[in-house]
């Protein structure tokens, strides 16, 4: 051990020098955001909850051709569908498995009328597995919930899509 | 205050006996209080220092998150392992939490003002330091689980290699206040710094002894650098590992209380207790017990500040830090401070 070394050794150089370093990082402003009051920004692209749209004038967008379900590479998604009284394709059920989900937004992507989308919503938690098991009820009456974001965000990606 | 309660017409047996009761509880109810706010502040200083914020929900500045914690630890149910010793798993808590606690005795808060103002002080914080190890040991053994037994095992071999170069901090201080009397060693630093500077630390030959005995009890504690007995990268949970509900709260209640007292250590013996400062007459007017007070805190910050700031030693390199850097050196201060003392104090 050179006398440099022994002398460093010996004040405690090294750790002197942490401890200066931690203590002006102690009067620093803090990285972290006070959480449930504070948000970081979301991006119009954010993959989160699932909703189904409808058009203004209240009818479903969802034409039940069921890409979603094809494209889904989790299997969460399941449709069954008919042809309604006035002779327009719907579905019967649209169930989302949210314990599958694994949100990579191809649902989204390819459904041809912008009516299954992932919304900027990620404060979903429940207390039991079976609230996670979506419905059509459950996915519309998000979609009537988020609308107006879920728009927003559409027409702000659009341009790059 | 035995006198107060002999003018209420008792015996002199009872009036001390209820005396010391009182002195007893009002030594440790503050004390669980101000461990209570100390794990607060722990958190708050060690979080401060990786630019997080730390505990700030329950109540204002999150000020009540201890009591908190505390509530949902004592609503938890007890789990006893069906392999573990049931009697020594159980009492294992109450001897480190007793122990943690008995030391307080003879840490004085003012002049005088001391539960046990006994001659033997120092050997008594000592004696009852040495037997905190106890706590450890016995949860370890009585575990019956893997990880606890070789947290035990640090445990032991650690605090009985830090205790010796402690020992020898101590006996410099001793020599230097010529007393093991607490409150007579916190007097004799009355002006010891040039007149001016109340405490030991102010001296070429007894600040190393600070700065070691800083370090020492940091490892005597199990505190961040030297927390090897709950290295939780390694022993999962250490000795506490099977513990749940109020015994685990007992081991962190009694963990805490030892590093306050280690902190009242460090002030009493080498930052003149509850002296002020300095030697300025004004600084008299505020009472001992709040310098006192500031001074623990103060340590506290640096044990904090430690913890937030120094990686966990491997065990040989504590090992190697107790027994070939910090016994000879203390050793050799012993021979310095005596030898010093003896040319000019005693005229050799």
């Amino acid at each position: 051990m050179s006398v440099a070394q022994l002398v460093k050794s010996f004040t405690l150089y090294e750790f002197v020098k942490a401890h200066a370093l931690t203590l002006k990082y102690f009067f620093k402003p803090k990285a972290t955001l006070n959480y449930p009051f504070e948000k970081n920004p979301l991006s119009p692209r954010f993959r989160g909850e699932h909703a189904l749209r409808r058009y203004p004038n209240g009818e479903e967008r969802c034409i039940a051709c069921k890409l979603c379900e094809a494209v889904c590479p989790a299997q969460a998604i399941t449709i069954e569908a008919e042809p309604r009284a006035d002779g327009s394709r719907r579905t019967t059920r649209y169930d989302i498995d949210m314990t599958k989900c694994i949100f990579c937004g191809f649902c989204q992507e390819a459904c041809p009328v912008d009516a299954i989308v992932e919304g900027p919503n990620f404060e979903y938690s429940v207390e039991t597995r079976e609230e996670l098991l979506y419905d059509k009820t459950k996915l519309l009456a998000n979609g009537d919930k988020w609308e107006r974001a879920l728009a927003a965000n559409l027409e702000a990606d659009a341009p790059y899509r | 205050m035995t006198a107060f309660f002999q003018s209420l017409g008792m015996s002199f047996e009872w009036a001390w006996t209820i005396a010391t009761i009182c002195g007893i509880l009002l030594i440790a109810l503050p004390l669980m209080l101000g461990v209570a706010m100390i794990i607060y502040a722990d958190r708050k200083i060690w979080a401060a220092m990786a630019l997080r914020r730390g505990p700030n929900v329950v109540g204002p500045f999150g000020l009540l998150q201890s009591f908190a914690d505390g509530l949902k630890v004592f609503l938890q149910e007890t789990i006893i392992p069906s392999a573990a010793n049931k009697g020594i798993f159980l009492i294992a808590p109450i001897v480190t939490f007793t122990v943690a606690l008995l030391a307080w005795a003879v840490i004085p808060f003012n002049s005088g003002a001391v539960l046990a103002d006994i001659n033997v002080g120092l050997l008594y914080v000592l004696a009852i330091s040495s037997l905190g190890v106890y706590g450890t040991v016995m949860a370890g053994w009585a575990s019956n689980s893997k990880y606890p037994f070789f947290s035990a095992m640090r445990a032991s071999a650690q605090m009985i290699s830090y205790e010796v170069s402690i020992g020898f901090i101590l006996i410099c201080v001793v020599l230097w206040a010529n007393s093991f009397n607490l409150n007579d060693i916190v007097l004799a630093q009355k002006g010891a710094g040039l007149g001016f500077v109340n405490g030991f630390w102010f001296n070429i030959l007894l600040f190393p002894m600070w700065v070691m005995f800083l370090i020492s009890g940091m490892a005597e504690t199990g505190r961040a650098p030297f927390d090897l007995t709950e290295a939780e990268s390694e022993l999962v949970a250490g000795f506490q590992t099977e513990y749940s509900s109020m015994s685990f709260a007992l081991y962190w209640l009694g963990e805490y209380a030892n590093v306050l007292l280690m902190c009242a250590l460090n002030a009493t013996l080498f930052f003149g207790g509850w002296l002020p400062p300095f030697e300025i007459p004004f600084l008299y007017w505020i009472p001992g017990f709040v310098w006192l007070l500031l001074k623990i805190l103060f340590f506290f910050f640096i044990f904090s500040w430690v913890k937030a700031t120094v990686p966990r030693y491997r065990y040989d390199q504590l090992m190697r830090l107790g027994w070939k850097v910090f016994l000879p050196v203390s050793l050799g201060f012993v021979v310095l401070v005596s030898g010093w003392l003896m040319f000019t104090r005693y005229g050799a």
